[in-house]
């Protein structure tokens, strides 16, 4: 597969909470329009990695570098540099006050501050593209999770990010709704959006991965295309971990 | 059967309605408790204004977590939580005044009102910030928004409805403190039927006082109940 | 400097703290005197106002709506003048205590009522039906069962109105009552010094600060477990 320019580019990143030191070194290189899956044990710093990717969470040391800007310097606007950092978390984290068309037209008018016909039309066309178009009216508490995933999707989406990533994005959902969401990223992906996912669907990863990393305390301890990580791992610890999950 | 006992049943009955009903003066003093009424209304649509508004304020002064800032906060929030009203309010009007800064009692009373209301409103505003899920901060800081954003487009407003049925409740006990007013001599309900009382030798001023401030708080109370069961927060 | 000297006389005057500290004191035990009188009887009529709420008749529960309302819409002040002011010209002579305690007890019972109300509705009724299956009597199901789960889930509340009760005694000042505050005002008038309301003041945060920092904190605990 021929890659693309990088994207996202992690160097020697670490992360400390009190005394427990979350990551150990981390270096991962993303390019256009991959989509890194990524595995490994709870605790093992998979999710702290993707918070530290917009600095959700502040890095202890390291660099990362998102599109050509540097996520730690000083003069860089933050908040500008979010916006082309889409991020799906696990419990969805809709705004209850809005309506799922408020709730994807807040940033595009307070951040990018689009005029509101604008907003709103960019909101519908993102709601549309996640199957959602005539949900827009509808607060979170009146929808399905699967949809509410869908429309938190949207609102990353509505900015136009130049990467998105994925926090578990499945895990709080009922079996049954799995599949609608991970049928958007699907189709996101298929659009040539750069993402980055933690989770534990490995059908998923299988069919729509370019590359799955493991990582372990903090590590990463294995990377490559899902058939040979799924297949044929080479550290015992990888093997460990994906029998376990077959198992399941 | 002893037809003189409900004869004298009915005069008691008389005596009691001439005492505490007594049409004549009731004519007499209404249109003064009238007035009494209007600037208790007055005095609390101004408690109500600028205690709600001190006490968001201050909450979100506090969400900025600078250390000495935020111990000042609390101190003074506790200081006009634990203190009785009628206490700070006679402080303002009789001990303010020994150093050369005296206000006048519809001032005071106001001011003193207002602080109680804002410590009150100020704790419960901020439990209702610290309440909203750290993941709603999170979601609006990753599209891109600042601190201020989130916290005035997110934060507060889930906040806030949050704190409708607490805050409704406190805002009623509050003021009805205006009756405190009396004590500094602010002409308002409690204090015309009072004075009106003694001008007449009649309790029936006050009877119309009374009647007033059911005419006043009633509803509100009942407004309050309404609320309390409206805003019970679903998610 | 001289303006803080000024300050200190005004409002920590040593001399004049001395000279009133026996008056203060006396008003001190009287403003404790009704705390306990009234907090433990609007505690009581609270109880029964709750109680009787659970009874399944509409004649039982408009009379107790329209007590609760009528004597939570009232401004206390207005309660105790109407009864210490206006129950003489009835004919009945009441002394300022017995005023302040019959004012105080209908204004407190109405919100101890509506706060253990609400504690009691909160419930389940599988709380009831368990214990009724097991033998329990409506009213040992009431005591042992519902109540002991009621307090504690609006205990919050009941902690925050006996603050309120506390605060409310100050309120006897104006019926000449000679509590804290009463006695703080007449040494004030004597002295043209403010040092004794401060001193009235400083008594009373100290006396109920710990009360608000309790409530503080539960306050925080309940709304965020909403």
């Amino acid at each position: 597969m021929t890659q693309g320019p990088v994207l996202l580019s992690v160097r020697g990143l670490r992360k400390s909470f009190g005394a427990t030191e979350v990551l150990r070194g981390i270096d991962l290189d993303v390019h256009e329009r991959e989509l890194v899956f990524i595995i490994g044990p709870s605790g093992s710093g998979k999710s702290t990695l993707l918070r530290c990717c917009n600095r959700l969470e502040e890095p202890s040391s390291g660099s990362i570098i998102v599109d050509g800007t540097d996520l730690m310097a000083r003069g860089t606007d933050i908040n500008l540099l979010r916006r082309r950092i889409g991020m799906v978390f696990q419990n969805f984290n809709l705004y209850p006050h809005m309506t799922a068309l408020g709730n994807v037209m807040l940033a595009l008018r307070r951040v990018l501050k689009k005029p509101r016909a604008e907003a709103e039309e960019i909101a519908r066309a993102a709601l549309a593209r996640v199957g959602l178009a005539d949900k827009a009216a509808n607060y979170p508490t009146e929808l399905s999770g699967g949809q509410q995933q869908r429309v938190a999707i949207a609102r990353a989406v509505a900015l136009d990010p130049k990467i998105m990533l994925f926090d578990e994005p499945t895990s709080a959902l009922d079996p049954e709704l799995v599949g609608s969401v991970l049928a958007t990223m699907r189709e996101l992906r298929e659009s040539g959006m750069t993402m980055m996912v933690v989770s534990h669907e490995m059908g998923f990863a299988r069919a729509a991965a370019d590359r799955v990393l493991f990582m372990d305390q903090g590590e990463i301890i294995e990377q490559g295309p899902p058939t040979q990580i799924f297949e044929d791992p080479r550290e015992a610890r990888t093997r460990a971990f994906v029998q376990q999950i077959n198992r399941h | 059967m002893n037809p003189a006992s409900p004869a004298a049943a009915m005069t008691n009955w008389q005596a009691f309605l001439f005492t505490f009903f007594d049409a004549k003066t009731m004519a007499t003093y209404a249109p003064k408790i009238a007035q009494g009424f209007l600037l208790t209304v007055e005095l609390a649509i101004l408690i109500v204004i600028s205690g709600l508004a001190l006490g968001l304020f201050l909450a979100v002064v506090r969400s900025f977590r600078i250390r000495p800032l935020n111990w000042l906060i609390v101190f003074a929030v506790d200081l006009f939580r634990a203190l009785p009203p009628l206490v700070i309010i006679v402080f303002f009007y009789f001990g303010l005044p020994v150093v050369g800064l005296g206000f006048e009692g519809f001032t005071t009373t106001w001011l003193a009102l207002t602080l109680v209301l804002a410590a009150f409103a100020e704790e419960i505003f901020w439990a209702g910030i610290l309440a909203v899920p750290k993941g709603q901060w999170e979601a609006a800081r990753s599209t891109g928004l600042g601190f201020l954003g989130t916290l005035g487009w997110v934060v507060l407003p889930q906040a806030i409805r949050m704190t409708i049925p607490p805050l409704t409740n406190r805002t009623i006990a509050i003021t009805k403190g205006t009756a405190l007013g009396s004590v500094v001599a602010v002409a308002e309900i409690l204090s015309t039927a009072q004075s009106a009382m003694a001008e007449s030798a009649n309790p029936s001023p006050l009877t119309l006082g009374a009647i007033a401030y059911i005419i006043l708080f009633v509803p509100v109370v009942i407004a309050g109940r309404w609320i309390e069961t409206r805003f019970a927060w679903k998610r | 400097m001289e303006t803080l000297l000024d300050l200190r006389d005004a409002f920590f005057n040593l001399d004049i703290i001395l000279r009133a500290s026996p008056i203060l004191i006396s008003g001190f035990w009287m403003t404790l005197k009704l705390i306990l009188t009234v907090v433990p009887l609007g505690l009581l009529g609270g109880l029964i106002v709750a109680l009787l709420y659970t009874v399944p008749s509409r004649a039982v529960r408009w009379p107790l709506i329209v007590y609760v309302d009528l004597f939570r819409a009232f401004p206390p002040l207005v309660l105790l003048v109407f009864i210490y002011a206006g129950l003489p010209f009835a004919g009945y002579e009441i002394s300022a205590f017995a005023a302040v305690s019959l004012g105080f007890f209908l204004n407190t019972s109405s919100y101890y009522g509506e706060i253990l109300r609400a504690g009691i509705e909160s419930i389940p009724r599988g709380q009831v039906e368990a214990a009724r299956s097991t033998g329990l009597s409506k009213w040992q199901a009431m005591t042992w069962v519902v109540l002991p789960q009621a307090v504690r889930n609006v205990l919050p509340d009941l902690i925050s109105n006996t603050l309120e009760v506390a605060k409310l005694t100050s309120l006897a000042s104006v019926v000449a009552l000679p509590e804290l505050l009463f006695q703080a005002r007449q040494a004030q008038s004597l002295t043209f010094n403010a040092t004794p309301i401060m001193a009235a003041a400083i008594v009373y945060f100290v006396l109920l600060w710990p009360l608000v920092r309790l409530l503080s904190r539960l306050e925080h605990r309940m709304i965020a477990s909403h």
